[in-house]
């Protein structure tokens, strides 16, 4: 049995909640397997974060990256990279995370490596030696189970899949200078710019509060930001908030959004309808507060506040942030 | 400047279902994958602005072509379908060699990708097909120019807010819905559509050796399929906002939520 790796993503030089999982992930199957499992990290600053995360149990191979590469897109200088590790190596499975770089990152490994694919996993178990990929089907329909007919593959992973566990023995970490790297076709930044207003990252929240179309406008959307706020949680919306911009797409939740499990959504004026529901069905707890007691959102949620949104979010967050203060 | 759209043609969403050999039945009523529809829009736009031709191409049963014509009649010039029973159960190796030698018996200057598919949100395959080609790879756009010297640039969807990205063509660029809302084809587009063609390309077609894709040549099998769990079921509160809201706090307290 090979090795089995997570490809991690650094973002300002820190692993991200996802890398922290897939080590996590790695260590669990390498356990099961017999194997080894590595992670490796690519980019500026790879060394010195390395540390975090061999943490989770596996030991690091960090490929740090100079200035010369800053104007690349990271996907294209990660991914040419875990390639020649991938060619130099050989592991068995390769995880990469779901997020908008690793999706990049796992597309050009699968164009460069013609390595076996499964996308979209919810969860990895070790079975019958092999990894045992669940899928959600379909928008959530259906939970299939997927595997490799052979020994190796790459495995895409949905953030939360698993939870982060620090390991009792830190695995050891590896600085690596690769020689001969076939850089991907050139592609260059000249531009990154920040808008006013960019929200907290929604793949990484433990609390999502999500508005629809039932806020009304955009003044109405700010009662969303501010519970969202009271609870220490992220802001998220439906297409149809997104496309009246009262939010940023990045904070999109559904089939042609994100898809996030987070232990707490609560959905205000949002009807739940399937587009939107593939995106946040998997959460722990989902508390829906809505005029219609018939929208579709009662069949997946688990407390169905009937009521006007105008009135209950703003009293909410007040209790919520005098429950805070008051310590309780 | 010419482009290539990848049009996949998928179950009308919510009618999805799979087979008894676990494959996705795509016998039933097909249409565009929402997302791809979003790129061809953008496709479309940029031509009528800077000239050149938009076609389509997808890989899929005989009953694609619905899908296809909608989209020859909202202003696509000409499709290539790879159509094939050898195609039939493919996995995403296969998938991918497909379309990449398709694509090498294409002229074009984009190829334009969506974000992912309803029917499978795989969503890297645009990734996969600029590696396999080594063409430059540009991600997550909303938006997309030509540039005076033959180049692309993009803006790709950032957490902060956007990068600006610049390739020479050819290039693939995967998109997302910030593109726009895609068309409805007018009656006369329907018209026209009628004698666009669709060119059907078998694996031979392509000198694909047909052991090499299929069910037959699948690195990856589904193993089982299930109903997923049902959630418990929604307890409601009807009551006035103030006795509302100190249930929803002992709820998300009895949880440990806050």
């Amino acid at each position: 049995m090979g090795e089995i790796w997570a490809v991690g993503e650094l973002v300002d030089g820190a692993p991200t909640k996802l890398t922290l999982e897939l080590a996590t992930l790695a260590q669990q199957l390498a356990q099961s397997a017999g194997a080894e499992a590595r992670a490796v990290l690519v980019g500026p600053g790879a060394a010195a974060a390395a540390g975090v995360v061999a943490g989770y149990g596996p030991a690091v191979i960090a490929v740090d990256t100079d200035a010369s590469l800053a104007d690349r897109p990271v996907s294209s200088v990660v991914a040419a990279r875990v390639a020649a590790l991938i060619a130099e190596r050989n592991p068995s499975i390769v995880l990469v995370g779901a997020s908008n770089d690793g999706k990049d990152v796992a597309g050009n490994l699968l164009g460069m490596t013609d390595l076996p694919m499964l996308a979209n996993a919810a969860g990895v178990e070790w079975q019958r030696s092999a990894p045992q990929v669940e899928m959600s089907t379909f928008g959530g329909k259906l939970l299939t189970h997927s595997t490799f007919n052979g020994e190796r593959g790459i495995v895409i992973v949905r953030p939360s899949s698993v939870t982060a566990e620090p390991a009792a023995a830190a695995g050891s970490v590896e600085t690596v200078v690769l020689d001969s790297v076939s850089e991907l076709p050139q592609v260059r930044v000249t531009n990154r710019v920040e808008e006013a207003g960019a929200a907290a990252p929604i793949e990484e929240a433990r609390i999502i509060v999500g508005g629809g179309r039932g806020v009304g406008n955009q003044e109405g959307f700010r009662l969303i930001e501010d519970l969202a706020e009271a609870l220490g949680g992220a802001v998220g919306a439906t297409r149809a908030v997104v496309d009246s911009g009262w939010i940023g797409y990045g904070q999109q939740i559904g089939q042609t959004g994100k898809i996030v499990k987070p232990a707490l959504y609560v959905a205000c004026g949002i009807s739940g309808a399937i587009q939107h529901k593939v995106g946040v069905q998997t959460a722990g707890t989902i508390v829906a507060i809505n005029r219609d007691p018939d929208a579709p959102i009662a069949e997946f949620a688990d407390l169905f506040v009937v009521g006007d949104l105008f009135e209950i979010v703003p009293r909410l967050a007040e209790a919520i942030r005098a429950r805070r203060s008051g310590g309780g | 400047m010419n482009i290539v759209v990848l049009l996949k043609a998928v179950p009308v969403v919510g009618t999805e279902r799979l087979g008894g050999d676990l494959l996705t039945d795509r016998s039933v009523q097909l249409e565009a994958n929402g997302n791809d529809e979003y790129l061809l829009e953008k496709a479309l736009k940029l031509t009528e602005t800077h000239g050149g031709e938009v076609s389509l191409l997808t890989v899929g049963p005989s009953n694609a072509t619905e899908p296809l014509r909608k989209a020859l009649a909202m202003g696509a010039a000409r499709a290539v379908h790879i159509a094939d029973d050898g195609v039939r159960g493919s996995d995403m190796r296969a998938t991918l060699a497909i379309l990449a030698a398709a694509l090498a018996r294409m002229e074009y200057d984009l190829v334009f990708a969506g974000a992912d598919t309803s029917d499978g949100q795989g969503g890297v395959l645009g990734a996969a097909l600029a590696s396999r080609l080594g063409l430059p790879y540009l991600s997550y756009a909303s938006e997309i120019e030509p540039l005076p010297d033959g180049g692309v640039r993009i803006q790709r969807i950032s957490q902060a807010g956007y990068d600006v990205l610049e390739a020479p063509t050819p290039a693939v660029v995967m998109g997302t819905q910030l593109l726009g809302a895609p068309r409805y084809p007018a009656l006369r587009g329907i018209m026209q559509a009628r004698s666009k063609p669709i060119d059907t390309w078998a694996l031979a077609d392509l000198e694909l050796d047909p052991g090499s894709v299929g069910a037959g040549a699948a690195t990856t099998r589904t193993l089982s399929s299930d109903k997923p769990q049902e959630r418990a079921g929604a307890t409601f509160v009807r009551e006035p906002a103030e006795v509302a809201v100190a249930q929803i706090v002992d709820f998300l307290a009895s949880r440990r939520l806050i």
